[in-house]
């Protein structure tokens, strides 16, 4: 081992290496959070999506991205009724509400959606309630009324009637300055007030309200048509990712390995026959085989990693570790091991395999972003896993939504970034590990 | 006399080991293609769906059939029955898979890969040939253009890195070799959002726009529009990495002893590299060409789905899709036979650049 931990040290001479190190640790590290943070079943049960995502706007960018560029766009903003003062005035089998919600839009832009929830709890007879919005400078506008059941929800934005009133689509007509037009509606910012006139006709049961001004952006990830944040597919997919990347390479290496050693010790027709498998394996194509199993059985990513192994023992590997092991194969420390009376197991596992390892690390390295991107793939032609958060799943539902068509670009951007991160890392170690331990490639 | 007699020696061990290495070959297709015809079909899963699916459309269409309308339910159900017979009868469903699979297998061997139960090909064939012929050419053009391009290119780019070892070009490119580990589509995407939305000046996929043009002029320049990013996609996933890889080949050759040799003697640098560089690598450089070639004949699902393109890639993605055992056997029989024959063309040309391969006998 005294020749491994020399050859880890003179990594520090190769920059890549030490590039691609850091990338390795900081992909590690996003794993280790991010399984700490959001647990397995948490992170399914987001990713599923629902009404758990109701408070989220739809489709909204990072902020940093819309900053960057200069822009103002707002973020969503929630005004809860247990935030303000009500008025509360009793009559006779009854009371009346007056709930004063305030909101401080100070944006450059218009929110992408206005919509109140509702939430009265324990009503005999349902309460009703009447809108009133009123814009910093003073003018009021009705936004009707209507009976509000158990957990309800009044979607502003898609009001017809008011659109027809104010000439604007609703959530931005009722924020926008008196003199807008469309098509050119500039923001009116200030302090506006929603006040809501709440007949309830029970005392002691709850009335909530929420208005909730949805943003066009939205934390560092955004979000998708589903309203769920981004932000949990792509942590998420760095524990899957290196999971499966790593299990695949490891799997296909060492299996492939060890019987291209036993091919090689035991020599004759085993060795033949490994070899016509071998051959027989190069006509199976892999990717066709990956569909066919998506298709048939499930997308389950865990049997998808199984079939890769499957199909990767035989794979064209095992004809460059035969060249490799073959002169070993007579090497004289064989021969004493022999002598000892060492079995046939001991050999290829104690002696052989451990020969050639040093060669084979720079590989491994360079196999683990293949598999990466085998299953990004397998996720791009809608094969991803079913319930697994994974960056290809992020990536195919951008196609299938036309995210480029509907400049949505951090849809599409941020996953192939976190691929090609970590393509990059392993790869840059790979590279600087192969001049390493690659003897021929060492003088130059 | 001992020449000619040293000759027919030659012929005679090439003789025997082109006999041999056919008989392994052939072996393995068969083998191949077999298993492939069992993965097709699943341990009886995909005949099982299409028992359903053939149950599901005849009940519809004598259902929706105005004809029918006035039988009774039993007729119905009876004229049903009739028809799911025929159905299952013309795709040999009712036979056991293993008595199929040989037939398949047989007739697999003798490139009659029969008729298409779903799918067609434009033309409106359904013969599992023309469907396949039917999308050759556009997969061809493609693959082998951007391959051509980086097989040219990066050979020529590393002999000359090369000679500049350790140039700041040099270092550039090895730099620049681990971008190779993310795959073609994947800079697909980027290209499509640079150049069809940023800037949009190029199509977005597809192959020729809709309506293709009349004349064959603008039909040709059409076609090369479209694929200019695909191919770009391509080069850029592989350039870097087989300049790379062909550098450090033709380094490591570089420092052969007869090489320090030939220039110690002072022989021109252009006379180095073609006698005592490329000549002696001239296998491994034809191999990777002709590995290449098959290469290209597969496609790449993938990319011609993000691409839109419509080649072999989107015809299996298609077929699987279908179900249709026959297209997907098919595609899958002359891909081994390509392999194949490749294999073969490498060990003969092996023997023949190579002496010690020839001669070097058991």
């Amino acid at each position: 081992m005294g020749r491994l931990s020399s050859a880890l040290a003179e990594l520090r001479n190769y920059p890549s290496a030490i590039i691609g190190l850091g990338i390795i640790a900081f992909l590690v590290g996003l794993a280790v959070y991010t399984v700490v943070v959001i647990p397995y079943d948490d992170a399914l049960d987001k990713w599923r999506g629902g009404d758990q995502w109701r408070l989220y706007p739809v489709n909204a960018s990072p902020v940093w991205s819309d900053r960057l560029l200069g822009g103002q766009a707002p973020e969503t903003k929630v005004v809860s009724s247990r935030d303000a003062e009500i008025e509360r005035e009793a009559f006779e089998g009854g009371e009346r509400l007056s709930i004063p919600l305030r909101v401080d839009f100070q944006a450059g832009d218009f929110p992408s959606e206005m919509t109140v929830f509702f939430d009265a709890d324990g009503h005999e007879r349902e309460p009703f309630a009447r809108l009133v919005w009123r814009t910093p400078d003073g003018r009021e506008m009705p936004l009707g009324g209507s009976r509000i059941s158990r957990q309800d929800r009044m979607s502003i934005s898609q009001d017809r009637a008011l659109e027809q009133r104010l000439g604007l689509v609703p959530h931005i007509g009722l924020l926008a300055t008196p003199d807008s037009e469309p098509g050119d509606a500039r923001v009116q910012t200030g302090e506006y007030e929603l006040t809501l006139d709440v007949i309830v006709f029970e005392e002691n049961a709850d009335f909530e309200a929420e208005l909730v001004l949805y943003g066009r952006v939205h934390g560092l990830a955004g979000t998708d048509h589903q309203r769920r944040d981004l932000m949990v597919a792509l942590m998420w997919g760095t524990p899957v990712a290196l999971a499966f990347g790593l299990l695949a390479a490891v799997g296909t290496t060492i299996t492939t390995l060890i019987i291209a050693a036993t091919g090689v010790w035991f020599g004759g027709w085993v060795d033949a026959t490994i070899q016509r498998l071998t051959e027989v394996n190069m006509i199976l194509p892999l990717l066709p085989i990956l569909v066919m199993v998506g298709t048939l059985y499930s997308t389950s990513i865990w049997l998808m990693l199984g079939v890769v192994v499957a199909l990767g023992i035989f794979s064209a590997g095992i004809k460059m570790y035969r060249a490799m092991l073959l002169p070993i194969r007579q090497a004289p420390y064989i021969e004493a091991a022999r002598a000892y009376g060492a079995g046939n197991t001991r050999i290829i596992l104690r002696y052989m395999i451990p020969r050639i390892l040093p060669v084979l690390i720079p590989t491994f390295v360079t196999l683990i972003p293949t598999f990466v991107f085998l299953e990004a793939s397998l996720a791009v032609l809608g094969l991803g896993d079913p319930v697994l958060p994974t960056w290809g799943k992020v990536l195919n539902d951008a196609q299938s939504e036309s995210a480029l068509y509907s400049q949505y670009y951090y849809w599409v951007l941020s996953p192939a970034f976190l691929l090609m991160l970590t393509g990059l890392g392993f790869a840059m170690l790979g590279f600087a590990l192969d001049r390493i331990f690659n003897p021929r490639l060492r003088t130059l | 006399m001992t020449a000619a007699v040293g000759m027919q020696r030659d012929f005679r061990r090439l003789g025997l080991f082109t006999g041999k290495r056919l008989l392994a070959l052939f072996l393995t297709i068969l083998v191949g293609v077999y298993l492939t015809i069992l993965i097709a079909n699943m341990g009886g899963r995909v005949d099982d769906l299409r028992m359903v699916q053939i149950q599901g459309e005849v009940s519809e269409m004598v259902r929706g059939d105005p004809a029918f309308q006035d039988m009774s339910s039993e007729e119905r159900n009876a004229l049903i029955q009739r028809q799911v017979d025929l159905e299952v009868e013309r795709l040999r469903l009712d036979q056991p898979f293993i008595l199929r699979s040989f037939d398949y297998l047989y007739r697999a061997m003798l490139l009659d890969l029969g008729r298409a139960e779903q799918m067609h090909s434009d033309t409106g064939s359904r013969q599992v040939y023309n469907i396949i012929v039917e999308r050759l050419p556009a997969t061809l053009l493609l693959f082998g253009t951007a391959n051509l391009l980086v097989f040219f290119f990066s050979v020529y780019i590393a002999l000359s890195l090369s000679r500049r070892y350790g140039s700041a070009m040099d270092r550039s490119v090895i730099a620049l070799a681990p971008s190779s580990a993310a795959p073609a589509w994947f800079y697909g995407i980027f290209l499509i959002l640079l150049f069809a939305f940023v800037v949009p000046i190029l199509p977005s996929g597809g192959m020729v726009q809709a309506p293709p043009p009349e004349n064959p002029l603008h039909y040709g320049l059409d076609v090369l529009r479209h694929m200019l990013l695909p191919v770009l996609a391509m080069f850029l996933s592989q350039i870097f990495i087989s300049i790379y890889s062909w550098r450090t080949f033709f380094l490591i050759h570089s420092s052969e002893d007869y090489v320090e040799m030939a220039r110690a003697k002072g022989l021109p640098d252009k006379l180095i590299e073609r006698r005592y560089i490329l000549r002696p690598t001239l296998s491994p450089i034809v191999t990777s060409f002709l590995l290449m070639l098959i290469g290209l004949w597969s496609g790449a699902i993938i990319l011609e789905q993000v691409f839109n393109w419509p080649g072999l890639g989107t015809l299996l993605f298609q077929a699987i899709g279908h179900r249709d055992t026959p297209v997907i056997i098919g595609s899958v029989v002359i891909f081994a036979y390509l392999l194949a024959l490749t294999v073969f063309l490498l060990d003969i040309l092996y023997a023949i650049l190579d002496p010690r391969i020839r001669l070097g006998g058991d």
